[in-house]
């Protein structure tokens, strides 16, 4: 049977802009993933779902000003659990040098800030699960 | 990457991402998943298994969560497999059960799981019942399984657990709807949600009604119990009513029966499905099959009549060893 990519989605703590991540969600869905909604949910709740689901990609939404301090903690459980090979992809509003010290020194796989096109998402997703 | 055997061993003392990764080679039908469902199956069959069904937006997920801390609390170790539609379009699915899960205490030992129904129309996915014995065996004492959002003849979950429990609302009809064949039938136990709302008196009034009239050949007659799960409301009423099922089912064996008819449909599913497997692919590697689609596509012979050929060349050829046997040869 054709493995079908599993995708944990959150909203980061008590963010509760729904808009963003339900517009993802729906898409990742159309593009054939299994995505497995959490609502709002804290970074160890995130990560216990992703084991429990066996999540190829964790994404996280992130539009209230938590991105800095929850999102890489979410990294860093995965890894103190030797789960590194889910990757955490990151979406919402924040500064662009916000985005690329997430990506560069705090192993976020990938930040999408507002703009990006749909197919670059779901691009970015499949790539870097053919890639684990 | 770990060995399969490694896995399993881990699985079978509780590590949850070695349960989580057997659960999804089993679902993905990888060519591994016999051989552990070979060596997990011995470890299963102790859990109770509580089936959660109803209408999208009855609130099963909502009640599972409240359950779920309830039998956590009481010490028990809980897993929960819960069923979402798949797109027939993309194959994709939104999985979102787990909104309604928010348990906080680090202490209680659940381990909950989201599967995507597949193509499957009784609302189950093809491999729940593997995935519910995978977490039986790694030492789960209560499963639930909480289906889709069903309408009136999804009926799988009564074939997979031992307490079936069918949540309905105000909204869910009059005593018309209650007569009618299908999911009402294989209740064990009803739950009449959102009863803060207007009409869950009729509802309820509706059931008392259609169960009344055949209490003469019930030896358990369902109760109906009125909750408002996200007020937390009434749950523990449900809690206590499926202990009751559960002493109801533990007295005279009368478990063991279920179990025995669900295995034995079950077993012959599983034999259909194998005995076609196996007769199709004998037929589709035979040089016949070749023959007969060259013959097709050249409009010598009609599908429908090469098909008939094909069986009847399949079937004396099978005849053969038989035949010799009957002669003594």
């Amino acid at each position: 049977m054709e493995r079908k990519i599993r995708v944990v989605m959150a909203k980061l703590g008590l963010d509760i802009h729904w808009r963003g991540v339900y517009l993802v969600s729906q898409f990742l869905k159309d593009s054939g993933m299994e995505v497995i909604y959490l609502g709002n949910k804290f970074p160890e709740q995130i990560v216990e779902a992703a084991v429990e689901e066996d999540a190829d990609v964790i994404g996280l939404s992130s539009l209230g000003g938590s991105h800095l301090t929850l999102g890489p903690k979410v990294v860093r459980l995965l890894k103190e659990r030797g789960l590194d090979h889910i990757k955490v992809f990151m979406g919402g509003v924040m500064a662009p040098k916000d985005a690329r010290s997430l990506e560069e020194e705090h192993g976020i796989a990938k930040v999408y800030l507002p703009d990006t096109p749909m197919q670059v998402i779901i691009d970015g997703i499949r790539s870097t699960v053919a890639l684990a | 990457m770990k060995k399969i055997d490694d896995i399993i061993a881990s699985a079978l003392t509780g590590d949850k991402a070695c349960t989580s990764r057997l659960i999804s080679l089993v679902e993905r039908d990888d060519e591994q998943a016999p051989y552990i469902m070979r060596q997990l199956y011995p470890f299963s069959g102790k859990a109770y298994y509580i089936g959660i069904t109803g209408a999208p937006g009855a609130g099963k997920s909502t009640t599972v969560d409240k359950l779920v801390k309830m039998f956590c609390k009481n010490g028990k170790n809980v897993g929960v497999i819960a069923v979402d539609p798949s797109s027939p379009f993309s194959g994709g699915a939104l999985l979102g059960d787990r909104v309604r899960v928010n348990i906080k205490k680090t202490e209680y030992n659940y381990f909950f799981r989201s599967m995507s129904s597949g193509n499957i129309m009784g609302g189950l996915s093809r491999t729940t019942k593997e995935a519910a014995r995978i977490l039986d065996a790694c030492g789960k004492d209560i499963i639930i399984i909480e289906t889709v959002g069903v309408g009136q003849s999804e009926l799988d979950v009564a074939k997979a657990t031992d307490t079936v429990v069918v949540i309905l609302t105000p909204e869910s009809g009059d005593g018309v709807q209650i007569m009618k064949a299908g999911l009402i039938e294989v209740a064990d136990i009803f739950v009449v949600n959102k009863c803060d709302r207007p009409g869950a008196e009729n509802i309820a009034h509706a059931l008392k009604g259609m169960l009344d009239r055949i209490d003469y050949r019930l030896s358990w007659k369902p109760p109906i119990i009125k909750t408002s799960a996200s007020l937390n409301k009434g749950v523990d009423t449900l809690y206590e009513g499926l202990g009751e099922h559960r002493r109801y089912l533990n007295c005279d064996k009368k478990i063991k029966q279920r179990r025995q008819r669900q295995i034995r449909e079950e077993l012959k599913r599983n034999i259909e499905t194998e005995f076609i497997k196996t007769i199709l692919s004998d037929i589709y590697n035979g040089n016949d099959f070749g023959k007969a689609l060259d013959n097709v596509c050249e409009h010598r012979i009609d599908p429908q009549n090469a098909a008939r050929q094909i069986v009847t060349a399949w079937l004396s050829k099978d005849m053969q060893p038989s035949e010799k046997w009957a002669k003594g040869v």
